[in-house]
């Protein structure tokens, strides 16, 4: 395929051509925004909300600030007080900062890769619903004593029903949930937005340092959060049903909770610090005006650090009690992720130092420069908690509450204020005031260190985190009250910075075009289908490289000005080399992933207050609507082959490999091989401590292996029975009872192996709530229940669409995404059958 | 309402100032063996992290406002090589190997043979039980008492959440999990008072759940363990007699054990030799008759959530008559 770079259609563009592109991408007026999917309006609300949660979060900082500006305060009591540091550190953590930088891969991603949208709108939207609704109820348990006191971290046995009656820690574990769902749609998202829409000629090598660092995140959120689905998972199953994962004297072990919540927790931090460093590998070279120096490096550096993330969850568990020896390699660890933030600390240093002429000051820059100063005490204080023996004296300290602050708020919250002025000219008609952000910023800046400087001494002093009050007598008044009026400064800066927002900033429709002269595509000019024409790019600066692109691009000179389909569409390119492969066609608004998302949140709503039948109604009815949304995907290749412009014409369609659709399948399937891991580990884990509780000793022995045999034939039947399935398929208008009766057969063989696995052990005695084996035991038949009843559902849906003439030989991605995860299901389950029967019988 | 719990509450600084006043819980007060190496450590570290922030804050500067000349000095992958990677990677390995020393030290310290000390960590409170070397456990609460001088071996388990037994003045903290027994070693070189407190958030009371740390002299400790080992004291004059009459009556003795009385229930602390303790209800009041009388009237007030009900049944003078009895047992 020749690909040349230089503008490639003849203009002026055909007459009508661009009022048809506004009509398609047309944002619905009125209330009906809420049916929007496209990435700037959703986008949009979900930084909104997610600012929104920093904000009520931060005004429970200011409280609590309040209560401990002396000793001995009674101001907000013990009960109130522990409920809010639980619901200010969960929503900070899980309604702020992971949702703002997804919020922001949202916005950002498809301008700066100069696509129409993300792959999935509908996903993002239904994701971004469920996440607003789920938030909001969550937090406002704070208000009517009904929110979790368990802390942030919720470590049991504190949050099992024992010492936490009531349904507040049951909230807690909703709010997780819906974060959980939010985060792993947007991973998807992401992973196939960058890999998959990037524009023609944008290999990865050429890929903005904030795309990959959103590749990492995604990745990064694949392998970390399955960890938290499964721990809380349990808890929840303990909590209501009591499983005994968690209680010692069942042999349960506390600390299996810890291990799952900090495999996840520590990627965590990585997971909201990658994408806001991202942000300033952006920003610092548009202020120096020179491309980033060590963008390799810096690269590397975020990929090790990816990678490191996984290797040091145990530095929170320090103090556990677990031997030297894993403690000084955790250690190691822990210092070893230094060096890639070395790296890039360094890298945006030499690239301010390499400006053409001197570092711009302007609002962003100075966020910039705060976040470099914050994050680099927050990177030594790190260092040092990394040493074990220090750590012994400080965690669980102010010294620590010090460090994450210093970490988090200068390593997240100042880059994204940076991003707030630096690119609201890209959505807002006006830029943000130049003037007050300089007020904002000192604020904020001298507030925050103010507020969290002193911290490091008060823990040195011997203060506790998470405690009310103190005696007046241990010398910790005066620098508590220093860190009060800090953080009054720093709420004020923030404020201030709402009250410029609420004066200036005006969404829809882009403001000065290009304002700080940067360099990247999402400074090209945009409307609501994002580019007019999707650039041909040659270096990673194109708007500095490519002499006259943005005109080129304006005037529809490049690839598809137009809607050639009648629809939305974007360029679906290679994932090494961004070769045009296909076009995608896009959903446009639409009620069903508004409604899907709301039932799914009445129906955790309702599942928590133990509203079972209406729960359930609930989500029969939110399965129905991702029904009704799906039905109109996979739109089969009816509509040929498009020209795209320069003589290029592109399929509308795709299957295999080289369909979005199949890489979204590929991603899910590493989410659930990731949980699946974590309930292997789990498995293991519960083993060492407890071995007693193991069959055939301290449980029934074990079903005869005529039982596993049965299930393994059954599930190697089903694969067999899909793969014929998948031969079978008839070619266009045809329809064939062999592809139903095979699918059906399949389904059947699935049920019947989980059956047998039930019936297998419910035989022997078992029961899930005797002891922690009997629970691993029943868990490991529920995560694959779980898979089975998707994999009806979307077997049934299949046939349906077969029966409806709109599935056979070709138009076959519906049935494709069966397959891989009937396979995938199959793999695990075997997986499974050899780690429950063959483990015991191996040590036993 | 809570005026008066504050009253006895404001007590404390006596105690405090008597106990050594405000650094009785600082780390950078050490005195003991592991505190005081782990503070060594922590000036090291301040010191190197001070010197490593001053250098990327002067590249910075000189990155923004330098001469021409300078800036170019630092605009090159070069200087993201040597401060980024090389630096970091040669500094943060030989703190890892001084601070492996520092925890091989630790571990190598451990006395088998010593005292051993039993604590529970309990919602909200310390259970202390001393197992002398012949195997007797003496139970007390909300305080250790250590001799100095000599390795003391803690086992620290716990009864119900996870606790974490902090005493910063003397070692690093260390979690109390149910179903697992953590072993911690003290040894304090001089005679004199540390506070701990619980580090790990344990629900409900967690801030007012801490203890006091005694270190004695080997033969004082072996005398006040003599001493703590007898059964309670005898009510003698009569306010004494109507208190013990008045803790029997109310049914205290479901929960606390006073040894030589039929007081003898486990869920809460042994109160055989209460009164010579330096405080009441894990550090939160200070030891006096007052403060006996206010905890058991106001005592979800003092410390809302605690295990034990209010009495609020008694008059000023029964409550004076069993803060009486209280105060002596000594």
């Amino acid at each position: 395929m020749d690909l040349t770079p230089h503008p490639i259609n003849p203009t002026p563009r055909p007459p009508g051509e661009l009022e048809e592109l506004k009509r398609v991408w047309a944002t619905p007026k009125g209330w009906r925004i809420v049916t929007a999917v496209n990435n700037t309006v959703i986008g949009l609300l979900y930084i909104g909300v997610a600012f929104l949660f920093f904000l009520m979060a931060g005004v429970l900082a200011l409280l609590m600030r309040t209560q401990l500006a002396v000793g001995n305060n009674d101001f907000i009591g013990q009960e109130l007080y522990n409920q809010m540091f639980t619901v200010h550190g969960t929503t900070m953590m899980f309604l702020f900062a992971v949702p703002a930088v997804e919020a922001l891969g949202v916005m950002l991603l498809p301008q700066m890769l100069a696509a129409r949208d993300l792959p999935f709108p509908r996903l993002s939207a239904f994701a971004i619903w469920a996440y607003v609704v789920g938030g909001l109820v969550f937090f406002s348990t704070i208000f009517y004593d009904l929110a979790p006191a368990g802390g942030w971290f919720m470590y049991p046995p504190l949050t099992l029903t024992e010492y936490s009656p009531g349904d507040n820690a049951d909230f807690w574990l909703l709010g997780i949930g819906f974060i959980e769902i939010s985060a792993i749609a947007g991973a998807v998202e992401i992973v196939v937005g960058t890999l998959r829409t990037r524009p023609p000629g944008m290999s990865l090598a050429r890929m903005p340092i904030f795309a990959w660092s959103m590749l990492i995140f995604a990745s990064m959120i694949m392998f970390a959060f399955p960890a938290v689905i499964l721990a809380t998972m349990m808890l929840e199953i303990e909590r209501s049903f009591g499983w005994p994962f968690f209680t010692a004297a069942l042999g349960g072990d506390a600390l299996l909770w810890q291990h799952l919540f900090w495999f996840f927790g520590h990627p965590e931090v990585y997971i909201i610090f990658l994408p806001a460093a991202g942000l300033v590998s952006m920003i610092v070279p548009t202020m120096a005006q020179t491309p980033l120096i060590g963008y390799r490096l810096i690269v590397v550096a975020l990929i090790a650090t990816g990678f490191f993330s996984f290797g040091l969850w145990v530095h929170h568990m320090f103090t556990t009690g677990i031997p030297a020896l894993s403690l000084t390699f955790f250690s190691a660890a822990s210092m070893a992720v230094a060096l890639p933030s070395g790296i890039q600390v360094f890298s945006w240093i030499a690239t301010i130092a390499a400006g053409r002429e001197r570092f711009r000051i302007t609002t962003p820059s100075l966020f910039v420069l705060g976040f470099l100063f914050i994050f680099t005490v927050g990177g030594l204080t790190g260092v040092m908690v990394a040493m074990v023996p220090f750590d012994f004296q400080v965690h669980d300290t102010y010294f620590v509450v010090a460090h994450f602050h210093y970490v988090l708020v200068g390593g997240m919250v100042f880059p994204l204020f940076a991003t707030f002025y630096y690119w609201a000219p890209m959505v807002s008609k006006n830029m943000l005031s130049e003037r007050l952000g300089r007020w904002v910023f000192w604020l904020m800046f001298l507030g925050f260190n103010i507020t969290f400087f002193p911290m490091h001494l008060t823990g040195l002093l011997g203060m506790p985190r998470r405690v009310w009050t103190y005696p007046s007598e241990l010398g910790w008044d005066t620098l508590n009250m220093i860190s009060t009026i800090g953080a009054y400064m720093l709420g004020a800066g923030v404020f201030l910075f709402v009250f410029d927002l609420v004066l200036r900033f005006r969404p829809g429709g882009g403001g000065p075009e290009n304002p700080w002269r940067a360099g990247t595509l999402e400074w090209l000019p945009n409307d609501v289908y994002s580019t007019r024409s999707i650039p041909f790019v040659t270096s990673r600066e194109p708007i500095w490289d490519q002499p006259n692109i943005a005109e080129d691009v304006r005037e529809g000179r490049y690839f598809l000005p137009n809607a050639p389909t009648g629809g939305r569409e974007t360029i679906v390119t290679s994932p090494i080399d961004a070769r045009p492969q296909y076009i995608i066609q896009m959903p446009g608004p639409g009620w069903p992933p508004l409604l899907a998302a709301i039932f799914t949140a009445a129906f955790f709503l309702l599942l928590t207050i133990k509203l079972v039948v209406v729960a359930v109604v609930c989500g029969v009815i939110a399965v129905a609507f991702c029904l009704i949304w799906t039905w109109s995907l996979d739109p089969g290749p009816a509509k040929g082959s498009v020209d795209i412009g320069g003589g290029i014409s592109l399929p509308t369609y795709a299957t295999g490999p080289t369909s979005h659709s199949w890489w979204a399948m590929v991603v899910l399937m590493f989410v659930a091989g990731s949980l699946y891991l974590a309930y292997v580990f789990s498995y293991l884990f519960l083993w060492t401590v407890s071995p007693e509780v193991w069959a055939p000793a301290g449980s029934p022995a074990l079903p005869a292996l005529g039982w596993p045999a049965t299930s393994t034939f059954l599930l190697l039947a089903g694969a067999a029975l899909v793969v014929t399935a998948g031969h079978l398929l008839p070619p266009a208008g045809k329809f064939g009872v062999a592809v139903p009766l095979a699918i059906f057969l399949a389904l059947a063989c699935l049920a019947g192996s989980l059956a047998i696995e039930i019936a297998g052990h419910w035989r022997t005695g078992l029961s899930p709530s005797a002891n922690a084996y009997g629970a691993m035991v029943y868990l490991g038949v529920f995560l694959f229940g779980q898979l089975a009843f998707t994999l009806v559902i979307m077997g049934l849906f299949t046939i349906a669409r077969h029966a409806a003439g709109k599935l056979d030989r070709e138009r076959r991605v519906t049935f494709d995404n069966l397959a891989l995860l009937y396979h995938y299901t199959v793999v695990q389950s075997l997986l499974g059958l050899a780690l429950i029967h063959g483990f015991p019988r191996l040590v036993g | 309402m809570r005026d008066r719990s504050f009253q006895a509450f404001a007590a404390l600084p006596v105690l405090l100032i008597v106990a050594g006043c405000v650094d009785v819980q600082s780390a950078l007060n050490p005195a003991g063996g592991e505190a005081e190496r782990i503070h060594t450590l922590s000036w090291i570290l301040i010191i190197f992290c001070s010197v490593v922030f001053l250098g990327v804050a002067i590249a910075t500067i000189i990155a923004l406002f330098g001469s021409h000349r300078w800036r170019q000095r630092l605009a090159g992958e070069r200087l993201v090589i040597g401060a980024g990677l090389i630096f970091p990677a040669a500094a943060l390995s030989a703190l890892l190997g001084y601070s492996v020393v520092i925890m091989g030290i630790a571990g190598s310290a451990e006395g088998e043979d010593g005292l051993r000390i039993s604590v529970v960590g309990e919602r909200w409170w310390w259970r202390v039980i001393y197992i002398a070397r012949d195997g007797r456990r003496i139970e007390s609460a909300n305080e250790l008492r250590v001799p100095t001088g000599q390795p003391v071996r803690l086992e620290l388990t716990s009864a119900d959440v996870i606790h974490s037994f902090w005493v910063p003045k003397l070692a690093g903290k260390l979690d109390m999990i149910p179903g697992r027994t953590n072993t911690l070693t003290l040894s304090v070189s001089e005679p004199g008072i540390s506070r701990g407190q619980c580090a790990e958030y344990c629900g409900g009371a967690h801030a007012l759940m801490s203890f006091f740390v005694i270190a004695m002299p080997p033969a004082d400790f072996e005398t006040w363990l003599a001493r703590e080992s007898e059964p309670a004291a005898v009510p003698v004059d009569e306010a004494e007699i109507q208190g013990h009459a008045l803790f029997v009556q109310s049914g205290c003795g479901a929960c606390h054990t006073v040894r030589g009385t039929d007081a003898s229930g486990t869920i809460a602390p042994d109160l055989t030799h209460v009164g010579n303790r330096h405080s009441l209800a894990a550090a939160t009041l200070p030891n006096n008759a007052e403060a006996f009388a206010s905890w058991i009237r106001d005592n979800q007030h003092i410390k809302p959530e605690n295990l034990m009900p209010p009495y609020e049944i008694y008059t000023e003078r029964e409550l004076g008559q069993l803060a009486t009895y209280l105060e002596s047992l000594r």
